[in-house]
């Protein structure tokens, strides 16, 4: 889509610096390097430059000199995307929003929040705080992630089931185009007319265009919030009493499963209190009213104690339910400490395969000689296997990745998806193959190319070129056969 | 309970070789929203398209046919103990949730419990090259590609031919109570934003006729002790009055044969100095009034409010019925509708007369 910039690199830092702050045009390699990558450092990749602009009227003038002139850009936030969405483009300019990073406003009646786009995702429920109110979702980023790339990547967290992801919780956005113009979509009202453009932008991977501002809305804070731990002797029977639950008519707050190695490897790590024989293990947290979080921390209680669960404990304080959350908190950094590297996967399954989605995985980690270790939003069915790794032993990364694109498959295979909330970026490209067909991956080409018909933002993330997907799926087919048959010799 | 998409797909892609348009019909009961429907174009029917294709009521996901009726769709939900938590308008018995979604209407729960759009997680398209797509899928989760089914609420049916839609459904509450009192339009509005920044179980909250109704619904206890807190009668026939202001039934709807606007704007802003009826739905966010106006001269009173305004029923719908779009969005708009429907065979000039 993107042809070669018509404008050398020399030239365009001394456009820039004509009307953005000199030192924040960064064009030396040593400055741009903490840039080459995000969350995902495995892909990197150095830009052209570095620009941070501080008013929209310069990111305006940044994105119609790059329009103009053909080159590539890819805003960032702060950076902690988990699938390379923010991996600099070589010939292009990484527009850094980290200057916009005010609060601009809290109304507490009407329950909203204006932001810059570099605003932290936890610093709005700490502002918010005052008035008794929080800002919903809560990826596990959040004390770092900012807003804006949270609309980009339509960021979810552990409380997805009850208070939804991101588009959920949006009034309106601003957005400069890629042709310069700036935009509002949405407005203070709950329904916009027109097509849903702010539904579409959502998790637009930085595809559409950039944010400049965003108005979310706030909740007040539950007056209550309790969770029930449980553990059981299997997967299956946690898969049931996750079933029980939402059968019993409670949505919780929080519903969290963890499997064996994430057990013993978040106890270890945070001391939490975790039974460490069980081989799963539920988190339910029960928020609202103090009434109806007694009504339903009961009824919770008993419905694990009869489907079989080998422990129950209930937090009885909020520090205690601190340390309960803490072990699934830490669960990323806790397997890190038991292995040199590990590889967060991303896939969404319906939660009735859940036992059998991992029972598959063990046997997988058996095939590519890798341990897995998962934990799962079992609320909305969003899994986060680990594969855990050492990047110095050659060819085990590649291992790594191939496991992970197999899982992925396996995902879509149950009727899921390839991410539930990390996005798709660089990472998981070739597996929109998988999920899309070439007419359905060309629509949203065509939707791209109406909010950026020249494709200077982001080029390469999200939706891969067809010929790439053709070749994709001829070796999925040949690697399943190969897999298929490597299984069937060891069994 | 039929499966007649590919029939669907056959008559999309003679329109498209003989150079026809056509206009979308479900139930036909939403036919007074929009412009008037072109003259010129043909029927495309999806109200023969019907049936549940999926439902696993512990996944809290149901996937169903585009011309299904609402009223079948909640009467298997029912059976499990569970709803449509967007409260979709009934226009009467043959109300799909193809068009409900298309128009993306929602009832009075719609601030707390989330709108159609909210709660939609995938559809299947026909688009104008007669493709039959799908997006998003069967999951609470899922950012793979654009959000193109969510896109489609409110467009009309301008961007192709919705045929299949999973949504999330939800555990119907286990108690319901509502509270009525006597309140001025000017106190209403901040009375109603205040309860709601209350963490109560709050699912409604209208004002019609100097009275301010609010709704409880979750856990019997939590309903309970919140109604005994808050000030108010008890109405006994309560679920019958969210019905008619759901179905758009109630009074105030009924009693006039004048325009009916919808502003959606800020749910604490002033309300519009212009005299007529109101009515104050979803604390404050969603105002119905009624009145001969022009949209020219609505459109300046929701942006004061921090919104839009369509004119929903009645009044002239040859010209534009839908708040006015800035340049840069129309473009968009236009390109999209494009991208979806290269020769404008869908339904044209029923959102706005450029699309």
């Amino acid at each position: 889509m993107t042809t070669k910039p018509t404008i050398s690199k020399a030239e365009l830092a001394e456009k820039l610096r004509g009307f953005v702050d000199a030192n924040f045009v960064i064009t030396d390699d040593e400055t741009m390097k903490p840039y080459e990558c995000d969350g995902m450092s495995m892909y990197c990749e150095m830009p052209l430059l570095v620009v941070l602009p501080e008013t929209v009227t310069q990111v305006q003038r940044i994105m119609r000199i790059c329009h103009q002139h053909g080159v590539p850009v890819v805003a960032r936030g702060a950076g902690t995307g988990l699938s390379a969405g923010a991996m600099p483009n070589k010939e292009g300019v990484v527009l850094s929003l980290a200057k916009f990073n005010r609060i601009l406003n809290i109304d507490p009646l009407a329950r909203t929040a204006s932001l810059q786009p570099g605003v932290r995702n936890l610093a709005i429920s700490e502002e918010a705080a005052q008035y008794g109110l929080y800002y919903g979702p809560d990826p596990s980023s959040q004390i770092a992630c900012t807003i804006g790339g949270n609309v980009a990547e339509n960021s979810g967290g552990v409380h997805c089931l009850k208070y939804g992801l991101t588009v959920h919780n949006l009034l309106s956005v601003e957005i400069v185009t890629a042709e310069g113009d700036v935009v509002t979509v949405g407005s203070d009202g709950l329904d916009s007319c027109g097509m849903d453009l702010l539904a579409l932008l959502t998790g637009s991977e930085g595809l559409l265009g950039v944010v400049t501002e965003v108005k979310v809305k706030l909740l007040p804070k539950p007056e209550v919030a309790q969770v029930v731990m449980a553990g059981f002797d299997s997967v299956q029977m946690a898969g049931d009493a996750v079933g029980g639950i939402i059968s019993h008519g409670i949505i919780p707050g929080g519903l969290e499963m963890m499997d064996g190695y994430a057990i013993v490897a978040a106890d270890d790590f945070a001391g939490a209190g975790y039974p460490r024989e069980a081989k799963a293990l539920l988190l339910c947290e029960v928020d609202g009213t103090e009434e109806e979080v007694h009504e339903h921390i009961a009824e919770a209680e008993e419905v694990f104690r009869k489907l079989g669960a080998t422990s129950v404990r209930t937090s009885q304080s909020e520090e205690e339910r601190a340390l309960l959350w803490l072990g699934r908190k830490s669960a990323f950094p806790a397997v890190g400490r038991i292995s040199p590297d590990y590889y967060c996967m991303d896939g969404t399954i319906p939660r009735r395969h859940i036992a059998y989605v991992l029972s598959e995985m063990d046997k997988m980690s058996e095939v590519f000689g890798l341990r897995v270790a998962n934990v799962f939003h079992a609320g909305d069915g969003n899994l986060h296997p680990l594969i855990l790794f050492d990047a110095n032993v050659p060819g085990e990364f590649e291992r790594t990745e191939a496991f992970g694109a197999a899982i992925l498959k396996m995902c879509v295979d149950v009727g899921g998806c390839i991410t539930g909330e990390h996005g798709v970026g660089v990472e998981k490209i070739r597996q929109m193959a998988i999920q899309f067909n070439d007419e359905e991956l060309q629509q949203f080409h065509d939707v791209k190319a109406a909010f950026d018909p020249t494709g200077i933002l982001n080029p390469g993330k999200a939706v891969p070129a067809l010929k790439f997907c053709q070749e994709y799926r001829s070796l999925e087919y040949k690697q399943h056969k190969h897999e298929h048959t490597e299984a069937a010799q060891h069994g | 309970m039929a499966d007649i998409s590919q029939q669907l797909q056959e008559q999309v892609l003679q329109a498209r070789a003989g150079g026809e348009k056509l206009n979308i019909v479900g139930g036909n009961t939403k036919a007074f929203i929009g412009r008037e429907p072109s003259a010129e174009a043909g029927t495309l029917n999806v109200g023969e398209h019907t049936g549940i294709v999926d439902y696993h009521p512990v996944e809290l996901v149901m996937t169903v046919r585009a011309g299904t009726p609402l009223a079948d769709i909640e009467a298997v939900l029912a059976e499990q103990g569970q709803a449509l938590h967007f409260e979709p308008p009934h226009f009467g018995p043959e109300s799909t949730i193809g068009g409900t979604l298309a128009c993306n209407l929602s009832g009075p729960a719609r601030p707390w419990t989330g709108s159609v759009r909210d709660q939609v997680l995938g559809i299947r398209l026909i688009n104008g090259k007669g493709e039959h797509l799908r997006f998003g899928g069967e999951v609470m989760k899922n950012v793979a590609g654009y959000d193109v089914s969510r896109l489609q609420a409110g467009a009309l049916g301008t961007l192709g031919l919705i045929t299949e839609i999973s949504l999330k459904v939800m555990p119907s509450p286990a108690a319901s109570m509502t509270l009525v009192q006597e309140m001025g339009i000017d106190e209403v509005l901040h009375y109603m934003n205040s309860r709601s920044a209350e963490p109560k179980p709050i699912t409604a909250a209208c004002w019609v006729d100097g009275k301010v109704y609010l709704r409880l619904s979750g856990a019997k206890t939590a309903v309970e002790a919140t109604a005994e807190k808050w000030s108010g009668e008890v109405v006994e026939a309560g679920a019958d009055f969210w019905r008619s202001v759901q179905d758009m039934q109630h009074d105030f709807f009924t009693r006039s044969d004048e325009a009916l606007w919808r502003f959606s704007v800020n749910s604490t802003a002033v309300n519009p100095a212009i005299e007529g009826d109101w009515f104050i739905d979803w604390a404050g966010s969603q105002r119905w009034f009624r009145g001969a106006s022009q949209l020219s001269d609505m459109e300046p009173l929701a942006r004061a409010a921090g919104g839009q305004v369509s004119l929903f029923r009645g009044g002239d719908r040859s010209g534009e019925v839908m708040h006015g779009q800035p340049d840069a969005l129309k473009a968009i708009q236009q390109r999209v509708k494009n991208s979806f429907d290269p020769d404008g065979i869908f339904n044209p000039g029923r959102l706005y007369s450029w699309l």
